[in-house]
């Protein structure tokens, strides 16, 4: 099926751009870059026609990679329907991207270069989903983060950017580690890290009732998944991160590299299964991320960074899932979510460009009648990720609380309570935008049509993706014989109630910013030290800072750098090597008089030396 | 003399010892020679000296063993000294023409 041209039309395009791109014009630069993701894109298309069903996982093997003693790493790609969804998801959301970004980023320098980046993201990411061994998925995933560092850090003159693009590269250095050391375990545990051996055997292995090796093997793939996907503790640089172009939020740090360790806990789900510690864990961890970025996410007056919080939150909502043992409600939302932030990211950026590079929501305002397609596309967006009754985001949230409430009745209402406050905050910042009084100095123009268009084919995903596309009953082969089967369909009773959240964070936000709009400052002066909280969100940058940071930093500087690398081996090893040598030929200098007569007299000296020894040891043999 | 020298001397032909007695002195002539002599002929001559002692060595050690191959070597010896007398004497000529000098200490020019 020739899966290998899914990934190579990308990297392709990289290679052209990036190679040729002083010389070529804009125009042609877009279309290699639109029309690579676009031939991918259709590569897709064909192959799972091609496929068909699909029930059963479909293998191609390249080439042997690593061999070494027993252990045989291959360059294999693997389509199952996991695999298909998120190729489609990252392809086609891609396409819809790239095409938006050619507009948003028409008037910038370096316009070669971002869709260099941006096409080899894709290849990276492809990389990421298709590959079939966990080795193969780990080159994907630090391409990703590679790419994502260059494209955080792609205003590289300013200051804030690059130590942002340095912040996300650390952390996910962080989270590497974790993997790293779990694909360690499951070789001496597995002997194989391909996906079908590995798993094959994890499903002969009994439930692990406490911690043992699997327990330890996911554990440390959650260390790793929690780094990729900004969950607790290593969230940190996800807010950061909207230093980069807001395309490459929208696909990067929103669609799909940050749902990567979703995609890694749901592909590891044989694991999971026998691992209970783990998926509590997964779950806890998850929960407490999507309860505090969308905490924090209330109060963030930048329009990105609110949906940066929104963006950790929701990610904490699939991790929720997966922790449940509902995987497919988990890839659900994936899907569903990146539908809908992938929308609401590029109609910030619209309205960012709109309003000539602010980002502020209190100096915006009274948008809807300057910008109208943008306020469309967004409105729907929201009510998408608020949880609308029949929109795509209703139907994976349902399922996730469903889940949720099957696991333990807490989780179900801590859930619950974060699904309004996503309302809320998501609300909050379409009600600041568009409603009221302009409040800003610059004048409000409507994007390109090539940055509508593409909003509006989001926008109809948004609407109808959930509906459209079954994606855990879709999944369903894929975890045959993995999950236990039998959830039962939560009644009408449980809809309305999971409904519920959406509708009144959407009333309340109304309320307090358009029905009598001094309220919130009221509020805020009324609740001042809790505001003041989670404005610094919650002071974790600064207590990292101080804990981790400082202490490494003024370690290296003292120890690392004047005492090893100024003393021992500047000072030791390397003026110590070079200063003998110099006494040495000091030494040997004096040999070499340019008399004649010395060179001989040494070549005579030497050979009696040599005939003496012979002699002493008894001759030749 | 005949008391102290081995009776194989007279008894026999020549004795092989006696070749290579012959070819160490000649050796260490030629060492002495160039080690000591200033004037760039005589030292040019002390190295053929050498090479002919060694010559001379080559022979006998191959007359002892029977085979050929120190002969063969010693020819090899004998065309790339014919040759290097060759060169060597141009030189000399031409350091001579172009110094004024035959002594070694003063042909000094490519020191430092």
């Amino acid at each position: 099926m020739q899966l290998w041209l899914i990934p190579i039309l990308p990297l392709a395009g990289a290679a052209i751009n990036g190679l040729t791109g002083r010389r070529t014009s804009k125009s042609l630069q877009s279309a290699v870059a639109i029309g690579s993701v676009l031939l991918s894109f259709l590569w897709v298309v064909k192959t799972l026609l091609g496929l068909g069903a699909l029930e059963e996982r479909y293998v191609e093997h390249y080439f042997t990679w690593i061999a070494s003693g027993s252990l045989s790493i291959g360059v294999d790609f693997a389509v199952d329907r996991l695999t298909a969804v998120m190729l489609c998801v990252v392809t086609g959301i891609g396409t819809l991207i790239h095409i938006y970004a050619t507009g948003y980023m028409h008037e910038e320098e370096g316009y070669y270069r971002f869709f260099s980046y941006l096409n080899l993201f894709m290849f990276f990411m492809l990389v990421l989903v298709l590959g079939a061994n966990f080795l193969l998925l780990f080159v994907g995933w630090e391409g990703v983060g590679l790419c994502s560092y260059l494209l955080i850090g792609f205003y590289f003159q300013k200051r804030s950017a690059t130590d942002a693009g340095k912040k996300a590269f650390i952390v996910n250095r962080i989270g590497d580690f974790g993997f790293s050391l779990a694909m360690f375990l499951i070789v001496v545990l597995f002997g194989s890290l391909d996906f079908g051996i590995v798993f094959e055997k994890a499903k002969a292995l009994p439930v692990e009732a406490s911690a043992g090796m699997i327990t330890a093997i996911c554990l440390l793939l959650l260390v790793g998944a929690t780094g990729k996907s900004a969950q607790i503790p290593l969230y940190v640089w996800l807010p950061d991160a909207m230093e980069g172009p807001t395309p490459v939020s929208a696909l990067i740090h929103a669609a799909t590299m940050v749902t990567a360790g979703v995609y890694m806990c749901a592909r590891s789900a044989a694991l999971f299964m026998k691992a209970p510690i783990a998926m509590e864990a997964v779950a806890v961890i998850g929960l407490l991320t999507a309860v505090m970025a969308a905490t924090i996410g209330l109060v963030q007056n930048d329009i990105k960074k609110v949906y940066a919080y929104s963006t950790v939150s929701q990610l904490g909502f699939m991790f929720l899932a997966v922790g449940c043992g509902a995987f497919g409600a988990g890839i659900y939302h994936v899907v569903t979510h990146a539908f809908f932030k992938a929308l609401l990211f590029l109609g910030a950026g619209s309205v960012i460009h709109a309003c000539h590079h602010e980002q502020d929501m209190r100096h915006m305002g009274g948008l809807r009648k300057k910008i109208p397609h943008t306020f469309n596309v967004l409105l729907i967006a929201a009510l998408a990720i608020a949880g609308f009754p029949m929109m795509s985001g209703w139907w994976s949230k349902e399922d996730i609380l469903g889940a949720a409430m099957h696991h333990h009745a807490w989780m179900y209402w801590a859930a619950w309570v974060t699904a309004g406050m996503t309302a809320f905050y998501v609300f909050r910042s379409i009600f600041l935008t568009f409603f009221g009084e302009y409040k800003g100095h610059a004048h409000p123009h409507e994007s390109p049509w090539v940055m509508i268009g593409p909003l509006y084919v989001l926008a109809i995903l948004s609407v109808v993706g959930g509906w459209l596309f079954r994606i855990p009953h879709l999944l369903e082969p894929v975890f045959k014989g993995i999950v236990p089967e039998g959830h039962s369909e939560h009644s009408m009773a449980d809809m309305i109630l999971g409904t519920a959240p959406g509708l009144i964070g959407i009333a309340l936000a109304y309320v307090v910013y358009v029905a009598s709009p001094g309220m919130a400052d009221s509020i805020k002066s009324s609740f001042q030290g809790l505001y003041n909280l989670l404005l610094n969100k919650y002071y974790v940058d600064e207590a990292y800072d101080a804990t981790i940071v400082h202490p490494i930093e003024r370690s290296s500087r003292n120890f690392l750098w004047k005492v090893m690398d100024a003393g021992v081996i500047d000072n030791g090893i390397v003026h110590g090597f070079s200063g003998g040598a110099q006494n040495l030929g000091n030494l040997l200098r004096r040999m070499q008089g340019g008399e004649i007569r010395n060179y001989g007299a040494w070549v005579v000296i030497g050979a009696i030396f040599v005939l003496g020894a012979f002699t002493v040891l008894g001759g030749t043999k | 003399m005949r008391e102290i020298l081995p009776q194989e001397l007279f008894t026999q032909a020549v004795p092989q010892a006696a070749y290579l007695i012959l070819s160490a002195i000649l050796f260490t002539i030629g060492i002495a020679a160039f080690l000591f002599r200033r004037n760039i002929i005589t030292v040019f001559m002390a190295i053929e000296l050498m090479l002919n002692a060694v010559n001379l060595s080559f022979v006998t050690f191959s007359n002892q063993f029977g085979k050929v191959d120190g002969q063969i070597f010693s020819f090899f010896v004998m065309v790339v000294a014919a040759a290097e007398a060759a060169v060597g004497l141009a030189i000399i000529l031409m350091v001579f023409r172009n110094k004024a000098t035959l002594q070694i200490d003063d042909i000094d020019s490519l020191k430092n």
